[in-house]
């Protein structure tokens, strides 16, 4: 009895407050340039999916965002692979890190956008400049906190550096590298969307910026409900990836029980 | 089995560590011998330098003086014929039980072929069978420690080191356990060295038993246990059992308390 009352009793909720949204703006007479009602805002989705505009935007949106999460992923791993396991290494770029971290990235957007033009390649960069930080500390973190005497028995069966690497580091940070990976998938997408915001002939956040200009609020909050259901599914393939590579994590390490994220945007 | 040929032989060893407020002398003038096919354990207090000496044993710490050989050539850094058994099962979770054991394997590229079915007789020989396929985390703590032991010896090691492998474990299952490695023990004849804090489990399972007392880690003397094989918890009782148990600790009540 209990655990079907749940859903239905959430879905219920939803709807009643859908409703109450819906006639507080229409009692009130709320113009629609400020906050449009739910029917409208669903029109307006309604508009858009049907000429395929959507559509058009989300591809390149999409692509934008994967592009620089691969891309700022890689150079994370490598680099946070290179500062774990080489003490001179994370001597010299050490100070460049911190002080690079310490900078709001989304404060670069302008100059990526007038370093790499318009199209795709800026809003990649911008998106890998900001999904670069998680992992780059998740990897440094994970890759070093191998067990001791998972080490030693390592060692003592005369394993090579790069066996331990191998067998036993890399397993190791597994957890710590997923975590980082969540972290650096909805990070991309803000960096997409802020370098959209910029300069861009295309994608959702043109899109937003553009209907802005125009006052069609409704058809903002449709694009603000694409995007989130866009970062919804995103960040879900990432966790069922993550459930089957991590079967074996007892703690199934999330991002928010996980380990630190100094990433910031 | 002939216990005349000498498997490891300890020099003079002497083991400082450099800390903050200078050198600390952890072990000195360690000397001692350990037969082919012979089992040795060796018992002292928490702190003593069991742990240190174990690692210049297993390669993973070199020594400050003297030197530890194997069959003749001093242990310079890890080999690959020696298995070690650590007090925590020390086991990947991310393999499952077989696979664990097959690490030793994996590592020294020995192939896998010929050792599976090898490490499925040695995980039924340690009651083992049917885990193969389980993940470590699936398991007790004493079949986990049974599945450590079974890794140890996978590879064929010349000796094995087990450096209080059923410490962390209630006595119940100690005890079991204790029965086990003489079972097996009495099957393989391996040339262990046993590292343990209570006296009772060194004289169970030891053909000899090397006293350790502290600061800086010595061995005092050592206490052969006559006692026919197989031994019974119930020969816990006997009178040479007693007397053994009674001489080692005599060492260790001026010093400090030890686990009986």
């Amino acid at each position: 009895m209990n655990g079907l009352r749940k859903p239905a009793l959430r879905v219920l909720l939803l709807v009643a407050s859908l409703l109450f949204w819906e006639a507080l703006v229409r009692a009130l007479r709320v113009p629609a340039f400020i906050l449009p009602a739910p029917s409208q805002v669903w029109a307006a989705l309604y508009r858009g999916a049907v000429s395929g505009i959507y559509l058009q935007h989300l591809w390149i949106t999409l692509a934008e965002t994967l592009l620089g999460f691969v891309v700022g992923s890689v150079v994370a791993f490598v680099l946070g692979t290179a500062l774990a396991m080489s003490r001179r290494t994370e001597y010299f770029l050490y100070p460049y890190i911190i002080m690079f971290q310490s900078m709001p990235k989304v404060a670069l957007a302008p100059l990526v956008v007038v370093w790499f033009g318009l199209g795709l390649t800026s809003k990649v960069v911008s998106a890998a400049l900001i999904a670069f930080f998680p992992l780059l500390v998740n990897t440094i973190v994970g890759l070093r906190s191998a067990d001791e005497d998972r080490v030693d028995l390592m060692r003592s069966l005369a394993a090579s550096e790069l066996q331990i690497f191998r067998m036993l580091r890399l397993p190791s940070a597994l957890p710590f590298l997923m975590a980082g990976l969540e972290v650096a998938m909805v990070f991309s997408l803000v960096g997409a969307i802020v370098a959209e915001f910029v300069g861009a002939e295309a994608g959702l956040g043109m899109l937003i910026q553009s209907r802005n200009f125009s006052m069609d609020v409704a058809g903002e909050f449709a694009v603000l409900f694409i995007l989130a259901v866009l970062g919804l599914l995103l960040n879900a393939a990432l966790v069922s990836v993550r459930k089957r590579v991590l079967f074996w994590d007892p703690s199934h390490k999330s991002v928010a029980d996980g380990p630190s994220l100094k990433g910031g945007l | 089995m002939a216990r005349s040929a000498e498997l490891i032989s300890v020099r003079g060893l002497r083991k400082e560590y450099g800390t903050a407020r200078g050198p600390v002398l952890a072990l000195d003038r360690i000397d001692f011998a350990v037969g082919e096919g012979e089992f040795v354990a060796i018992v002292g207090p928490s702190g003593c330098g069991k742990s240190t000496l174990l690692k210049i044993l297993a390669g993973l710490l070199p020594a400050t003086n003297g030197q530890a050989l194997l069959r003749g050539v001093s242990i310079t850094g890890p080999r690959r014929d020696i298995g070690v058994v650590f007090q925590s099962p020390v086991l990947f979770p991310w393999r499952t039980v077989l696979d664990n054991v097959l690490l030793p394997v994996d590592v020294q590229r020995l192939g896998r072929d010929g050792n599976v079915s090898r490490a499925m007789e040695l995980l039924s020989l340690v009651g083992l069978h049917g885990f193969e396929h389980r993940y470590p985390w699936e398991l007790s703590g004493g079949m986990q420690q049974r599945v450590a032991i079974t890794r140890g010896l996978i590879h064929n090691p010349a000796m094995l080191l087990m450096d209080e492998p059923f410490g962390a474990l209630d006595a119940m299952t100690r005890e079991g356990l204790n029965l086990e490695l003489q079972r097996i023990w009495l099957e393989r004849r391996e040339t262990v060295v046993f590292i343990t804090h209570s006296i009772a489990e060194a004289v169970f399972l030891a053909d000899r038993v090397l006293i350790m007392t502290p600061r800086p880690g010595h061995i005092a003397e050592e206490v052969r246990v006559a006692i026919p094989r197989p031994r019974s918890l119930d020969m816990m009782g006997a009178p040479e059992f007693s007397e053994a148990v009674r001489r080692i600790r005599s060492h260790f009540n001026a010093k400090g308390r030890l686990e009986g």
